[in-house]
């Protein structure tokens, strides 16, 4: 930095006076928030096309459009707005429930959806921040899948298998979990460092090995399979190595989401307080550069990998020993690549995949609840093209400066999160 | 065209010292693996049938001793391994070594699961490996198209996905195969045009853009089989394309039903690869993309229309792909499921890289993958004491090992990834 040229002055920002300003300035810039709040009405509204072709009242409405333009339009924002009203009271607030608790109904009623969208956030954070924590050291963690599979079997494993005090117990599968995780990411990292193997290929290959592995453990009585069953099913782990609830019984959020965001400081810390995370974003700004500037990027590799593989596997311990208490051979569902968008919406930083997750959360819960609404005439499918249209809007600052009309600004803090396969 | 020449070749990474002595110790490994296998095999012979009942020529089978013929086999790859280690081999060499120690496992593999059993068809297998590896393939040529032109396409899942969908919808709607081979095709491009105008026009991180393209594939296909095929089975008849036996060529013994009777699809594959390998590295075409995808300022420089050929290429590549999807549904088992590419475009993306961004490399990979999946269906209708889950395995953990120990660090076209702003 000292050798830059001092005939370059810093630019100086300009500073707004009144709040008003400052907003004014946000929103016809676009900046960063303004273009992610663009981004997801556009998405929403995008997704209200699906929504309207789901509607066969709507559908008949639209086919008579020009003897009743205004017939058509009123069906279309009413399907659409109870739609995505729905959604909203499933996943984050139903006002008959506050006007209930007036009336002698209970306040917990009030939390229960936003304490749903944060147990389903729970595991699509962790995942998030497996992948985020990656991204910022230059790899791309496909296999958060196969490291939370290796976390789940450890969990089960000591959380059925192990006779130990309450509280120790429930520390020690986390923390198994973690390990679990950390095996496997640790060992993508040190074929990476040693061979040059490519951890693309190297994670996707280990997914498929982790999913085959955990299939043979959960038919075979003598590792995971519950004595006397037929299905692919482990036993319920111990009472005591439950994690507690915090609001409520499942689907209410517990201890779990507490282990979710105590993980994203935990990162957050790491990649902005400490030399190793440091280190992290060096080696993934330019391998050959921290590798001149002294920095062993092998061993960021190894590390960055083996923390990627815990967080995935902590994914793990928040469901087994969280909501589902029981493995199956379907408990690893999509955590591993919902765990991609989530990373990428949060744009490889702790914070943002804490939101993100949290937005992903709130989109499966609401997408559930109005299915349900509904009588499945909205799918929840539309929830998977919702979060996918938002990640892309998102990460197209440019599309959506155009769509809105927005002046340009450099930089939107999208760039650098991905790199390519070269590193 | 001497400059264009210059700045396409690529520059030749030279391999570390100790890659010599991890291929040595991994033909070493494979080796010992199949000393193993032999000590574990059944007693009695292993038996290759080489003709299908019923056809003109029948060739006798082939019966061997298993475990004695692993021995050898396993002797073979680490005298192999030794003669890698103690001698600077040339290129062609190094990859015959491979070859050689690569179908010494396979074949031990086949002897130790077949022993004692009942007689192996190898035609069938092979029938099956082609089956499996035409996605596959096509897949690879489909990101081998991108990529050489300097596109990241992860995409390949989501073209084989919406390549398969609208090849079924479109076939069963109006009752005509190829009229769904062209659909799946054009499908395949759709999404190549999205991937072509956020990655090229509004310059979106390639890798991002590539995973949400497969979310919003996965999210749009599971939508429109719910609200169509499931309501309406017309939509989804799972009619195939039946067998053309090619005249002659059919007719030969072993090779002629494994390459020269089947559907239209190992025919487009065919042209597919001899097409593209020849324009990609024999033509001024192929020259040209492979400029832009190294150093597109340069390739700008001496006159090539650098974002046009990125455009041409990427959504070249979506039809390509869209007809490997095609062949998922028409081509094969018919009728559309929910996820039906099941990570068979991630696979490819795999194959892609190991086969280091060449038609002809890739085929390699993929055969090697498709090889893999198919064993894994076979193995255990042979001999059912082998436990499904880590027969499947098998073929990951090969790779795996593959990747590590024989091929090592790749290196992508230079300029894979990185949009190309015209200064």
């Amino acid at each position: 930095m000292t050798d830059m040229p001092a005939a370059v002055p810093e630019p100086r920002r300009p500073r707004a006076r009144l709040t008003g300003a400052v907003i004014i300035q946000a929103v016809t810039q676009g900046s960063s928030a303004v273009i992610t709040i663009l981004a997801i009405f556009l998405a929403l509204v995008v997704g209200g096309i699906l929504i309207v072709f789901s509607d066969p009242v709507v559908t008949r409405a639209w086919s008579s459009f020009f003897a009743e333009p205004g017939y058509a339009l009123g069906q279309t924002w009413d399907s659409v707005s109870f739609a995505y009203s729905q959604m909203f009271e499933g996943a984050i607030l139903n006002p008959s429930t506050v006007s209930a608790a007036f009336h002698g109904g209970s306040i917990a009623a009030i939390f229960y959806p936003l304490s749903s969208t944060c147990a389903q956030a729970t595991p699509l954070i962790l995942t998030g921040l497996s992948v985020a924590i990656a991204f910022r050291a230059g790899l791309f963690n496909i296999g958060a899948a196969g490291q939370w599979v290796g976390g789940a079997v450890v969990a089960t494993w000591l959380g059925f298998g192990v006779s130990l005090p309450p509280v120790i117990h429930i520390i020690v599968c986390v923390v198994g979990a973690f390990v679990g995780g950390a095996v496997i990411g640790w060992f993508v990292g040190l074929l990476k460092a040693k061979t040059g193997a490519h951890e693309v290929i190297v994670t996707i290959m280990l997914n498929y090995v982790m999913y085959d592995l955990l299939s043979y453990l959960l038919s075979h009585p003598a590792m995971l399979q519950e004595p006397g069953q037929t299905n692919q099913i482990a036993p319920f782990i111990a009472n005591d190595a439950n994690l507690g609830h915090v609001s409520g019984p499942p689907p209410q959020a517990g201890v779990g989401f507490l282990i979710a965001v105590a993980a994203a400081l935990a990162a957050a810390w790491l990649l902005s307080r400490t030399t190793t995370g440091f280190q992290f974003r060096t080696v993934g700004a330019s391998p050959s550069a921290a590798r001149t500037a002294g920095i062993n990027v092998e061993r960021s590799w190894i590390l960055v990998m083996l923390l990627a593989g815990g967080l995935a596997g902590l994914s793990a311990s928040t469901v087994i020993l969280g909501t589902n208490t029981q493995l199956t051979f379907n408990s690893y569902g999509t955590y591993g690549p919902d765990g991609i968008t989530v990373a990428l919406l949060g744009r490889a930083k702790p914070i943002g995949v804490v939101l993100a997750g949290l937005l992903f959360g709130a989109l499966h819960v609401g997408g559930t609840y109005v299915e349900a609404a509904t009588l499945g005439q909205v799918p929840a499918d539309i929830v998977q093209v919702l979060e996918g249209l938002i990640v892309l809007f998102v990460a197209a600052p440019a599309l959506i400066r155009a769509v809105f009309r927005l002046r340009a600004t450099s930089g939107t803090g999208m760039e650098a999160v991905a790199k390519g396969w070269n590193g | 065209m001497e400059r264009v020449t210059a700045i396409a070749t690529a520059v030749r990474v030279p391999l570390t010292g100790n890659r010599r002595y991890v291929a040595a110790a991994t033909f070493g490994v494979l080796g010992l693996i199949n000393i193993l296998l032999g000590l574990l095999a059944h007693a009695g012979d292993a038996a290759f049938t080489l003709s299908q009942p019923g056809s003109g020529i029948q060739i006798p089978t082939i019966r061997v001793p298993a475990a004695p013929v692993c021995f050898a086999l396993g002797a073979l790859s680490i005298g192999l391994g030794v003669l890698r280690a103690s001698a600077e081999l040339s290129r062609r060499d190094k990859r015959f070594t491979i070859a050689a120690v690569l179908l010494s496992f396979v074949v031990s593999l086949l002897c130790w699961a077949d022993a004692g059993a009942i007689p192996l068809n190898v035609i069938n297998i092979a029938q099956g490996t082609l089956s499996a590896s035409i996605p596959l393939i096509l897949g690879a040529l489909a990101g081998c198209l991108c990529e050489r032109s300097g596109v990241i396409n992860i995409a390949i899942e989501g073209q084989l996905l919406f390549g398969a969908f609208a090849a079924a919808i479109v076939a069963s709607a109006f009752g005509g195969l190829w009229v769904g081979l062209v659909a799946g095709s054009l499908a395949g491009g759709l999404v190549g045009v999205m991937l072509a105008v956020f990655a090229i026009t509004f310059l979106m991180d390639q890798i991002i853009l590539g995973v949400v393209l497969n979310v919003l594939a996965l999210g749009m296909t599971d939508y429109l089989y719910d609200r169509l095929m499931a309501q309406n089975p017309n939509y989804n008849t799972g009619s195939t394309f039946s067998n053309i036996k090619i005249p002659l060529l059919g007719d030969i013994p072993v090779i002629g039903p494994i390459l020269f009777d089947s559907t239209i699809f190992l025919y487009i594959t065919y042209i597919a690869i001899i097409g593209i390998q020849v324009a990609m590295f024999h033509s001024r075409w192929g020259l040209r993309v492979r400029a832009v995808g190294e150093h597109p300022t340069a390739a700008d420089t001496v006159g090539i229309r650098v974002l046009w050929t990125r455009y041409r290429n990427v959504i070249l590549g979506g039809l390509v792909a869209g007809i490997g999807g095609a062949f998922l549904t028409i081509g094969s088992v018919g009728s559309f499921n929910p996820d039906i590419s099941s990570g068979f475009g991630y696979i490819a993306l795999a194959a892609l890289i190991f086969g280091r961004w060449t038609p002809l490399g890739s085929l390699a990979a993929a055969l090697l993958f498709g090889f893999c999946l198919e064993l894994a269906l076979v193995l255990p209708t042979v001999n059912p004491a082998l436990p499904p889950p880590i027969m499947n395995m098998a073929p990951y953990v090969a790779t795996i090992i593959a990747v590590a120990g024989l091929v090592g660090k790749v290196r992508a076209p230079r300029a894979d990834g990185q949009p190309y702003i015209k200064a």
